[in-house]
């Protein structure tokens, strides 16, 4: 035992330049994250520019982005186990471990979040009080960490039966991989359910909310695994099939097509005529009152996903490493301006009485969420070198040796 | 006090009642007057019209009686600027002063009373009577408890504010005031002060 | 007979044996998150038992010690009670829209009774502006800023706004640790040692009607009301929300909320609504009353109506 884990430390701490810079780059800004967080923690929200008039912002906008690439694991597993495509069935576990560390920030940004999150024991239950079912929230605090710890189990049982040079057993992982599906599509559901069950702010009170969350996540997620896969696949001896990449690709296409599809339904039902939804939705795209500050972004997050869209629409385009890899950076970033900024901050625009106060995140909100994401990242960095290290062979367990040392473990 | 001829000392007791009368109608609106005005009267249980009786402004009747002054003045019922000591009332008389004037609810012959339209006498306990042959409406609404402010407890004695407590019968329009301050903006609802 | 109360006697005190177990494994569980100069009192204040579930001699002891607390605090003799709801009482609030000159009066005499912080600002009442010629009603519209040299303003009118105590609230629904309830006489309060600062009631409530302790509040020792109830006024922690209670600490006891006696028009009704002689009650049985965004079906029990017989005229 104890020697399995002195060789997970030793292959995270060996590695190319590149990677250890990489690393310590991750924990300056983990460090800076920190600092930060306890100012914030000291003086209270207002350090941020959350207010009450928008009692949410860039914390919650990021959770939501991030439960949308959590969920897009599912893009990988439904064609690699249920299909049986053998290039993405080969990566599946690397979109396992993304959705790990996507959900591992998720939690963290609703924890920096909370105006008291020492007392988080309120929310266990039986010792503290959880309002289940009747809070949307409790619904996702539970179906969030179910897939967590799902993912979890997938991803180191898959490791642990490769450690010891045994194939794992179709019986134990084929009930967890399917059960995966349905719980992604959860994760993101009810996340919508968090915004769309609200009637108070007409601007999320929309059926679309949960079908476009997931479309929206199936472009996202993706994205940003097309990324790190090629990222992945310079850096170490793991391999990716283009066609695998090609082929996710293909997936965000039809995704895509949703995204917008259903981006264009809800906007033109909610200003077509005149209704409780106009103003949020005149204030997004157009400026209500003269306050205008999210009208640049949201135009361009509509232009980015446009081009990307027609450069994953186009079969040449698509099927073109750096075109493909153009078409990724602009639907995440599109993406994560639509969800974050797009959706969050209008639902309060203008507020339940009418006042509009533009929200726009400050310094220490951005400094924060930096951090997370630096540690979302370092997450994904050290589980995937774990993983790769155990793919490739470079971290096995000397069964001879160990045999029963494993065993009993 | 030698040096103050007897007229000078009138006008100073009129003067020092008009502050105070100032001073309580100005402050009624204040919380804790109203909570002090709590254990003036038990009046819950009491008919309605008692209640008026036993909350009429005696305190802003600073000349009262009237007779004192009048019992010695023949009677002119003429409409006309009135001289001292009444020759602040043309200029505060805002009540329809275009079509009405004293004689219109004072009584002519017996100075103390005041007189309806038909011509029957009332005390200035029941000046709400006069108020009443107007506005009608509004009176009825103040008897059920809908136009007029309510202090002390919902379960347990009340105080039903009566018409002259916010309206001078002189100057019957509620007067409009200065608004307490706006709340700050979200920018700026902290002020970081130096420790 | 004897026998039933026993087994209940039992349950009850099992429940209570159960109760302090789990609270101490919440102890073990958190104990990592505390402070490691934490002393007993932070102690207790961090795993104190959600309001409902604290039994009499639990919740008498912790209202002792927060009196002695906040007597040393700021300095003065200060009560803190529990009083429960009364029986058949169902608190309701009628506001006369055409007699409120938007003085600002009951936002103020609110902050005092209530002990809201001025610094960071908090207000639980928000008086908005409208244009009368413009178009009615429409929130987007409404001026909440407003500073004349002197209110009515002529072609004006204003509606003030605080807690709607709805008879479905959707705040009470969404809170994800039920620190937010309705009680028996229709207040919606809220436990300020159970919240968890997630805000998620904030986005739920349809009037805006929810404050946020954004900052640690700051409330002027000489201006602290010393007369305070659990759910109520008394000083709350950072980081948890707080709403209008109807000041249940006056209510409760008989009194009218501080912005009734405030009001220097009169166009605040408070009373219960099962009384048929209360002061709502008259407002109801003789006009037609009209409640904010009805249309979400959150049935508030605070109506706004026009008496028509304005006498104010602006200038």
């Amino acid at each position: 035992m104890f020697n399995g884990l002195g060789k997970i430390l030793k292959v995270l701490s060996s590695g190319s330049k590149a990677y250890k810079l990489w690393v310590a780059v991750l924990f300056v800004l983990i460090a800076i994250g920190t600092a930060l967080l306890i100012k914030q923690f000291d003086e209270g929200l207002i350090a941020t520019n959350m207010r009450d008039q928008v009692s949410w912002g860039w914390y919650i906008a990021n959770f939501t982005f991030l439960v949308g690439v959590a969920a897009a694991a599912v893009v990988l597993v439904v064609p690699g186990y249920l299909y049986h495509y053998e290039p993405i069935k080969e990566i599946v576990i690397l979109g396992e471990i993304m959705a790990v560390s996507a959900v591992v920030m998720c939690l963290v940004f609703v924890t920096i979040d909370m105006g008291s999150p020492e007392r988080f024991w309120h929310l266990i239950p039986l010792i503290g009080i959880f309002n289940f079912p009747q809070s949307i929230l409790a619904w996702d605090v539970l179906v969030l960490n179910a897939y967590l710890v799902l993912n979890l189990s997938i991803v180191s049982y898959t490791l642990y039966k490769l450690y010891k040079g045994e194939h794992y057993s179709k019986k134990i992982m084929m009930p967890l991989i399917i059960l995966s599906i349905p719980a992604a599509i959860n994760i993101h559901t009810v996340t919508a359910f968090i915004y769309a069950g609200i009637p108070a702010r007409p601007f999320w009170n929309i059926d679309v909310l949960a079908p476009r969350f997931i479309a929206s996540a199936f472009c996202s997620g993706p994205a940003f695994m097309l990324i790190i896969f090629q990222i992945i696949r310079k850096t170490t001896p793991f391999k990716i099939k283009d066609e695998a990449l090609f082929k996710i690709g293909e997936i965000m296409m039809y995704a895509m097509i949703l995204n917008l599809f259903f981006l264009f339904s809800e906007t033109f039902t909610a200003t077509y005529l005149p209704s409780n939804k106009n103003a949020s939705h005149e204030y997004l795209w157009h400026g209500l009152n003269g306050y205008n500050q999210l009208v640049p972004w949201i135009w361009s997050a509509l232009v980015l996903n446009l081009a990307a869209f027609l450069l994953l629409l186009i079969p040449k385009t698509r099927k073109k490493l750096t075109t493909l890899n153009l078409a990724c950076v602009l639907l995440f970033v599109g993406i994560y301006i639509e969800k974050g900024l797009g959706l969050v901050v209008p639902g309060y625009i203008p507020s339940a009485l009418g006042e509009i106060y533009e929200y726009f995140p400050n310094t220490l909100e951005i400094g924060i969420s930096i951090g997370v994401w630096a540690f979302g990242l370092l997450v994904f960095t050290l589980l995937s070198k774990i993983a790769i290290a155990v793919i490739s062979g470079e971290l096995r367990c000397e069964c001879s040796l160990e045999a029963k040392c494993s065993d009993n473990a | 006090m030698a040096q103050f001829n007897w007229y000078q000392r009138i006008l100073f007791s009129v003067m020092l009642c008009v502050a105070a009368a100032a001073v309580v109608f100005v402050s009624s609106g204040d919380i804790l007057a109203a909570e002090g005005m709590a254990q003036e009267e038990n009046i819950l249980d009491r008919p309605l019209e008692e209640i008026v009786g036993q909350l009429a402004p005696q305190n802003q009747l600073t000349l009262f009686p009237c007779s004192d002054c009048h019992n010695d003045l023949p009677p002119n019922p003429k409409k006309r600027e009135l001289g001292e000591p009444h020759n602040e009332l043309p200029g505060i008389f805002k009540h329809d002063a275009k079509n009405r004037w004293c004689l219109d609810c004072h009584d002519m012959r017996n100075r103390d009373k005041l007189r309806l339209l038909n011509g029957a006498l009332v005390d200035f306990k029941e000046y709400y009577r006069l108020c009443e042959q107007c506005h009608g409406r509004i009176y009825r609404e103040w008897k059920v408890g809908v136009h007029n402010k309510i202090t002390g407890h919902w379960k347990g004695e009340k105080q039903y504010w009566h018409c002259a407590k916010c309206h001078n019968p002189h100057d019957p329009v509620f007067k409009p005031q200065k608004p307490a301050p706006p709340p700050r903006k979200p920018t700026e609802i902290y002020i970081k002060t130096k420790k | 007979m004897s026998e039933n109360k026993n087994t209940e006697h039992r349950a009850q005190k099992t429940d209570i044996t159960r109760r302090k177990f789990l609270a101490g494994l919440a102890a073990c569980a958190s104990a990592l998150s505390l402070p490691l100069n934490a002393d007993a009192s932070m102690l207790e204040e961090y795993f104190r038992q959600h309001f409902k579930r604290l039994d009499k001699d639990e919740l008498n002891t912790i209202l002792k010690n927060l009196e002695k607390e906040f007597s040393q605090k700021y300095e003065k003799a200060v009560t803190v009670k529990a009083t429960p709801a009364m029986e058949d009482v169902l608190f309701g609030y009628t506001l006369d829209v055409s007699r409120c000159i938007g003085c600002r009066k009951c936002v103020y005499a609110c902050i005092k009774e209530n002990n809201q912080s001025r610094n960071p600002q908090i207000h639980w009442i928000k008086d908005l502006e409208f244009k009368r010629d413009e178009k009615w009603f429409h929130f987007k519209d409404s001026e909440p800023y407003y500073d004349p040299p002197e209110v009515p303003q002529k072609g004006r009118f204003y509606l003030p706004v605080q807690c709607q105590q709805c008879k479905n609230p959707p705040c009470v629904k969404v809170c994800p640790v039920k620190a937010t309830w309705q009680e028996p006489d229709g207040i919606v309060v809220v436990d300020y040692n159970w919240c968890i600062g997630c805000r998620y009631c904030m986005a739920a409530c349809p009037y805006e009607a929810r404050r946020f302790n954004w900052g640690k509040p700051d409330i002027p020792k000489e201006e602290l009301n010393p007369n305070m109830h659990y759910l109520g006024n008394r000083p709350r922690p950072k980081g948890v929300v707080e709403k209008c209670t109807w000041c249940i600490q006056r209510t409760r006891e008989g009194r009218y909320p501080a912005c009734i006696e405030i009001c220097p028009t009169g166009a605040r009704k408070f009373g219960n609504l099962l009384d048929p002689e209360s002061d709502v009650r008259q407002v109801l049985d003789n006009f037609r009353v009209f409640r904010l965004k009805e249309d979400l079906g959150t049935n508030p029990k605070f109506f706004y109506f026009f008496s028509l017989g304005t006498h104010i005229k602006a200038k």
